[in-house]
């Protein structure tokens, strides 16, 4: 099934990277937003529906904690899945992420595996 | 990187020139699908590109990666899967996220530092005549590696 995807990462280079490894995953990707933060990823939504996002912690104007938090007041981002990809790695910030409504959580660096993990189950789910 | 356990505590400083290597390593073979190969002992006689992230927290200070423009653009090129030509602009996003995950998987492997020490944005310096300089109390930690037959340099500069 063909899936859109927001991408929010303030490094140009990850969001291609996260691209690729959905395409290694075997996810047939319709349509790729890319936003460098939690603000300009809430502009995106405003106007694109989408299936699922992958979002940094650390960024500049609004990071990612805040902007799943900010989620549920967006019309476009109603059950559409979360998973978090971040060099922030300790048990705190998994908690946190997941207790604001991330479904899955990914340490960089990664392997396109890790990503298929992730993913597949929360798309399956979201289905 | 998911480390099935933590391997130092953030007391026992001995062990972190091994864990910067082991994190450094990881985020090559991961990321640029690369194998790092045995230490140089030479040093890079002038880096022209050095790739900073600041440490705060529990540790407080900076780790750098330092290298020359052609180990960079070979990073960017295998990191991002492009041909060389093609990497022009992103080599500097691409230095600091490298040396971003460097940090953040190296503090990952210490206890008490994961929850407890933040990383700055990366700060990229590319040119041919340059020095830093980190207001450190106690010499770098260094780590040297070759890539694709390119000296590297990782750097720890700690504050106490």
């Amino acid at each position: 099934m063909p899936v859109r995807v927001l991408i929010v990462d303030d490094s140009s280079v990850m969001r291609k990277i996260v691209e690729r490894s959905l395409r290694q995953a075997g996810l047939d990707l319709a349509q790729v937003l890319e936003a460098g933060n939690g603000a300009e990823a809430l502009t995106a939504l405003q106007a694109n529906a989408i299936d699922l996002i992958l979002c940094d912690i650390n960024m500049p104007v609004m990071d990612g904690l805040e902007f799943i938090k900010q989620l549920p007041g967006v019309e476009n981002a109603k059950g559409v899945p979360v998973i978090m990809i971040t060099t922030e790695g300790s048990e705190a910030h998994v908690v946190q992420a997941l207790s604001c409504g991330a479904r899955g959580y990914i340490r960089k660096p990664f392997t396109p595996e890790q990503v298929k993990t992730q993913v597949i189950p929360v798309l399956a789910d979201k289905s | 990187m998911n480390s099935p356990k933590l391997a130092a505590t953030s007391g026992d400083r001995e062990a972190w020139p091994a864990l910067m290597e082991l994190a450094t390593r990881e985020v090559f073979q991961l990321m640029l699908g690369c194998e790092l190969t045995q230490p140089a002992e030479e040093a890079i006689a002038s880096p022209s590109v050095t790739s900073m992230v600041g440490l705060a927290g529990k540790l407080c200070g900076v780790m750098s990666v330092h290298c020359d423009d052609k180990a960079a653009a070979l990073m960017t090129s295998k990191m991002l899967g492009v041909p060389l030509d093609n990497v022009g602009a992103d080599i500097s996003d691409a230095l600091g996220e490298i040396c971003n995950m460097v940090a953040g998987n190296f503090k990952n492997k210490i206890s008490g530092l994961s929850d407890g020490c933040m990383l700055s944005p990366p700060t990229v310096v590319m040119g041919s005549n340059y020095s830093t300089y980190a207001m450190a109390d106690s010499p770098a930690l260094q780590v040297r590696v070759l890539f694709e037959g390119r000296p590297v340099i990782i750097s720890l500069q700690i504050h106490s």
